[in-house]
Formats: structure tokens, sequence, C-alpha cells
């Protein structure tokens, strides 16, 4: 009984959070003038009709998945990291001068030292932020964003200057990219003639390698517990300070990884805006899958395919791609939302005694029939405003 | 050129720069205050910046021209209001950790006005913008005149704001409220302050002053819009508010430091010293983190309940 209420509490709320998140895209979608549906219908469906975009979502999902586990480490442990951006930046750099300036070596060294190096990068671009939190106390929200901007500039001057591809001198177009990479620090592709690599099984061996860390070992635990309650795990002995800062450098490398694997996987060389924003959707990702591996995954298709999705509505619909960001950020306002007011037992009390009223006006049989829904609808409105004034009366 | 003219130069730049960070940190000073950390001020930013340039731009050869900056500063400033609203409906109705809403928020800001940029505008376009407005006698001061009378409106309203701010924060019974509840909402409760609804007020003030940093940026200092108009100075008021402790006389200081410390690297960058632009560029940035490392914790004192949910029914 209280059960079949709880799901249905959960459901309703779930709904009202996508609605509400659909609705906030809609609305852009009109004063665009154009017909949100139709849009939806072309961003949820169109990359999935073929080869070509099925494969670029699994191409999309690698960097999604590895910034989408950093963030869920470091949200998880009590620290914010907006800062993947830049990690990623810092990861491509590094991982892309690994393979350009070291000697030629077999790919079974020189690829993996690469996608270390990368995460390395990452990890130590993040690491700064993490001190600076864990000694000086301060936000990481702050110092995560600078470092992106300042990890932008850094990767514009060495890919313009010091990295720049003589070649693109000597023509005289100044495209800022680095050389090609060489074959030995290639990932090579699964599907032959599709950008799709093996970089979708590194991203996924490591997703259980994050659920084994954090779940199944005691650092995670610590981890979870500086997150959870951070006077708690101190008075339990665990160095909350320190927790951050492995956190946030864990964090940091699979940024980094991820910028590692996409430039030895995808484009091969350096070149500008490589990242197209995977850092902040990496953000949403992890939200969206609960902070948790096995959400993760499935997470980073689903948004996989609104890049897609928003890249073809861009070519078919002239709706610009950015529209995608509207739509994490209405996706991200959202899902908070709605977690606190699952976690809200009062609101869930008094939707649960709502029910119950509705069952015994309905006669007893038709407690979990088709007239529940009807009279939920109403008492899910007067949320949390004014909510013991509505209160006092009733019962 | 001597070093004179060079400082004249450097400060008749800088100082009206300062003022898309004066509103925005103002703004968020507000917010903080009542408790509300709100990082979302980039976005707000963002679509203000936008909606302030659109009137401009579509109105030019109109009747209605004369009338297209004040459009676009109330499109601007209503936006604003309208976000904060959101803001607070997350986070103080439904009570969601703030850092995460603000970076929810940031997104949509950045979505909602590139979106609509891209899809009504298409490139860079300059718009006329506003005029300079000298202010009689004033002006013809030697050296001060055209540094500090020498702007436009906004920046003289942005300048007389921070008095304003001043002496609502502190010496108005709004003010008190704001503080009471940012410091101890229970007492404030108790004594039959409604938190949240101070704590929306505080938001929709933010919000409108984010939104009126925004127009300032496109209407008043670039007179354009682009996509990435905004770089990161939503996120240097919030940090420019830490900086000031939370105090509108600090926070005028800091943005002043933060626009002079850039106008000096343009000028620099102008003198034709040698050093790649981008080491330049990146200055504000590595400024906001030492500052922020520099700043030593235990004398500053932000309000107790900076981004810390109210539950009445919470048991303490």
């Amino acid at each position: 009984m209280k059960q079949t209420h709880r799901l249905l509490y959960i459901l309703l709320i779930s709904l009202g959070a996508a609605l509400s998140a659909v609705l906030l895209g809609a609305i852009v979608l009109e004063v665009l003038g154009k017909n949100p549906v139709a849009v939806y219908r072309v961003i949820l469906t169109e990359p999935l009709k073929d080869l070509f975009g099925l494969t670029e979502i699994g191409v999309r999902m690698v960097p999604l998945i590895l910034v989408g586990l950093g963030i869920a480490i470091s949200f998880r442990s009590g620290i914010l990291n907006i800062g993947a951006e830049g990690q990623i930046q810092m990861g491509i750099i590094v991982a892309a001068a690994t393979a350009i300036y070291l000697p030629p070596l077999p790919r079974a060294v020189m690829l993996p030292l690469v996608l270390l190096g990368g995460a390395l990068a990452g990890g130590l671009w993040a690491g700064i932020a993490g001190w600076l939190r864990a000694r000086l106390n301060v936000s990481e929200l702050l110092s995560t964003v600078m470092l992106n901007y300042i990890a932008a500039q850094i990767y514009g001057f060495l890919l313009r200057g010091p990295m720049i591809d003589p070649a693109e001198l000597q023509v005289g177009s100044g495209t800022p990219q680095s050389v090609r990479l060489p074959k030995y620090a290639w990932i090579d592709r699964i599907i032959p003639g599709t950008r799709l690599h093996y970089g979708l099984v590194i991203a996924i061996v490591l997703a259980v390698l994050v659920y084994v860390l954090l779940w199944r070992t005691r650092w995670g635990y610590e981890l979870r517990a500086a997150g959870a309650g951070p006077k708690a795990a101190r008075y339990g002995g665990i160095k909350v300070e320190s927790c951050l800062v492995s956190a946030m450098v864990l964090a940091g490398a699979f940024a980094g990884l991820a910028g590692a694997v996409e430039v030895t996987g995808v484009h091969r060389r350096a070149i500008e805006a490589i990242s197209s924003g995977y850092g902040f959707s990496g953000i949403v990702v992890a939200l969206f899958g609960g902070l948790h591996p096995a959400g993760i995954v499935p997470s980073a298709f689903f948004f996989g395919l609104l890049l897609i999705g928003s890249d073809m509505t861009q070519r078919i619909m002239s709706v610009p791609a950015n529209m995608v960001l509207v739509l994490e950020g209405a996706v991200i306002l959202s899902i908070i939302s709605a977690k606190m007011l699952i976690a809200d037992q009062y609101l869930f009390e008094r939707f649960s005694r709502a029910l119950e009223r509705a069952g015994r006006r309905k006669g007893p049989e038709s407690k979990e029939g088709p007239a529940a829904p009807a009279a939920i609808l109403p008492s899910k409105d007067p949320s949390a405003p004014g909510r013991d004034a509505a209160e006092g009366g009733r019962s | 050129m001597n070093v004179f003219t060079f400082l004249i130069n450097v400060l008749s730049l800088g100082i009206p720069f300062s003022v898309a960070l004066l509103l925005a940190s103002t703004g968020e000073m507000f917010n903080q205050r009542a408790g509300v950390f709100n990082l979302g001020c980039e976005g707000i930013m963002s679509i203000g910046a936008f909606l302030a340039f659109m009137p401009p731009y579509l109105l030019q050869n109109t009747p209605l021209a004369p009338y297209a900056n004040l459009i676009g500063v109330s499109a601007a400033v209503a936006a604003g209001a309208l976000l904060g609203l959101l803001f607070g409906l997350v986070t103080v109705t439904f009570r969601a950790p703030q850092g995460i809403a603000g970076i929810g928020l940031q997104l949509l800001g950045w979505g909602v006005a590139g979106t609509l940029f891209r899809f009504f505008v298409g490139g860079v376009t300059g718009i006329p913008g506003m005029k300079n407005l000298q202010v009689p006698l004033l002006s013809s001061i030697p050296v001060l005149g055209p540094i500090l009378f020498n702007m436009n409106a906004l920046a003289y309203a942005g300048f007389l704001l921070v008095p304003a701010s001043w002496y609502v924060l502190l010496k108005t019974p709004w003010g008190l409220k704001v503080r009471a509840v940012g410091t101890y909402p229970r007492a404030a409760d108790t004594m039959g302050v409604n938190v949240a609804r101070v704590r929306y007020q505080a938001l929709v003030l933010g919000g409108m002053l984010a939104g009126l940093a925004g127009a300032y940026l496109s209407l008043g200092q670039a007179k354009m819009f682009a996509d990435d108009i905004v770089a990161g100075r939503g996120f240097i008021a919030v940090a420019l508010v830490y900086f000031g402790r939370w105090n509108p006389w600090l926070i005028l200081g800091g943005s002043l430091l933060f626009s002079i410390a850039q106008s000096f690297q343009l000028a620099i960058q102008v003198l034709g010293i040698s050093f790649p632009y981008e080491f330049a560029v990146m200055l504000p940035y590595v400024l906001v983190i030492a500052v922020l490392a520099l700043t030593p914790g235990s004398v500053v004192r932000g309000p107790a309940e900076l981004g810390k949910p109210f539950d009445r029914e919470k048991r303490v």
C-alpha cells in the first residue's frame, strides 16, 4: 500500500520534472517559430535511423561517460568539479605532446603512455583547485571555472605557437592545430568507415572500476563518507581534506583521459574546439545518471543522442545546436528539484493521505485502479509554498 | 607617449569597464547576504546582454530607434528578474543544492542567448549602443574630467548604486531582513520574517542587476553581441563578492582593481610590447584565483548560512 504510493509519488514527480524540462525547451523553440514537437522528434529519432547516427552517438558517449564518472566521484565526495572543460584540454595537450615528441615506440607501450599522460595532466590541473579548497578554503566552483578560462588560453597559445603543425605555417593558412599523431598512438576504430573507436570499451571498463572503487573499497567508502557528512567523517577518523584533494585529482584525471582518448581515437591531432562542451555535458550526464556508473552509461547514451540530434536539427531545421545547452540546463534544474521533492517526507505523507482519502471515497476495491491518477493530479500542485496553511484545516 | 597620458588612457578605459562587474557583483552580494549562492549570474548576464542588444539591432532606422536602448535595458532587467524567480523556485522553494542549480542556470542562460542569437542574428553585428554623456562643467576638469565624467548613463547609475546598495543593505529594515535571513534564518523566522519571501526578493533584485550588467556589456561597453560576450565575468563577479567581503564599497574597489588591470593589459598590448596575447587574456582569471587564495579565510566571515537552504520544519 505505502509502497505503491511511494512508487506513484516518485513516478509523478519524475514525470513532472521531465515535462518541465521539455516545456522550457519548447518555449525557446516557440520563440524561434519552430514546432517543438517536430524538433524534438528530429532530435530524438533522426540519429537512430542509420549506422552513421548510431556510431556517432557512441563516439560522443566516450568522453561523456569518462567525464561523467569523474564528476560522479567528485560530487559524491562533496567537491563540485565544474572545470572538466579545462581538464580535458590539458589532457589533450599532454597526450598529443607525448605522442608527437617521444621517439617511435610500439603501440602497446606508446598508447598507455599517451593516455596516462592525458590523465595525469587533467588530474594535476584539477588538483590545483582541490588543493586550494582543502588548504585555503577557496570555493572549488570559482577556482575550477577560472582554471577553465586559463586552460583555454594555454591551449590556444600552444596550438597557435609552439605546437602548431609546421605545414600550416608553410602553407600560410595558420589553422591552429598540431601535426597528425603518429599511427602507433592511435586507438583503433571498432567499425571501419565510422568514427566509433575502442575508447568506448575503455570507458565502460572504467565505469565498472569506478563502481568497484566507490562501493567496494575502503577508499571509496571514505570518499563517499567525506561527501555525505564531512563532520561525521572527520569524527570517524577520515581525513576529509585529503579526500577532497584526491577526489578532485581523480575527477580531473578522468576528464584528462577523456581528452586523451578523444584526441587519439577521433581526431588524431589536437585541434581547436575539440572539446565542444563535454565538460559541462558531463555534469548533466552524471546527475541524470544518479551519480552512479550504472546510470551514467545509459545517461551518456541519451545525451550523446541529444548532442547528435541537435547537430542534425541545425542542418535539417536550422535550429542552432546551442539548443542542447538549453535542454541541459533545464534538465539539471529539474533533476535537482525532483530529487529534493522525492526526498521530502512531509510532502509524500500528504500525497499518500490524499490518495487514501480518495480511495475511501471511491470504495475499497478501486484503490489502485484507474481512479487513482485523477485524484493525484490536483493534490500535486499545492506543493511546498504555504504548505502549513493548506494542511491545517483539512484533517 | 609619456607615462602620464598612458595612465590616463588606462584609467579612462578601465573605469567604465568596471561597471558590468560592479552591477553583477552588487546583485550577487544581495543574493549571498540573503544566504543564496547564485552561480547562475553568468547565464543571466548572457541573456541580459542578448535581450538588450536585440531592440537596437531590430529597430535601427525606425521611428522607435531613440527608445531602442531603453526597451533593451528594460527587457534585460525583466528577464533577470524572471530568472531570479526561477532560481528561487529551485533553491528556496525546492531547497535544491545551490551550486549545482547555479550551473544549471548558467547553461540555460548560455543556451538561450546562443540559440536565439544564432537564429535571429547569425554573426557578430555592431549596434550604435549608448552614447557617452559628458557632465557639463565637470567633464572639462583636466585629467579627472575625461576619466570620470565622460561615461554613458548606465555607468553613472552603476556607480550611484554603490552608496544606494550600502544604504539599503545596512540602513533599511529590508536590508536588515536580508542580512538576518542569510545569517540566522531561524531567528528571523521566529521574529516573523518570511525567510523564503526575503530570499526571493533578494534573488529577484540580484537577477535584475545581473541582467542590467549584461545589458551594460552589449549596449554600453562592446556595442555588439557575441556568444561569449560575458566571458566569465559572471563568475568573476561572484568571486568579487568574496573579495569584497560582502560589502558594496569593497566590491567597488574590487571591480575597479580588476578592470583597471584589464585595461592596463590592453594598453600594454597596444604599445606593441611583444607578449603572447593569450597570457594577457588569462591575467584576470589568474588574478581571481590568486586573490581568493590570498584572502585569509579567518578574516573573511561571509553570511553564516550562505549556501544552506532553510527548512522551517527541520529539527535542530
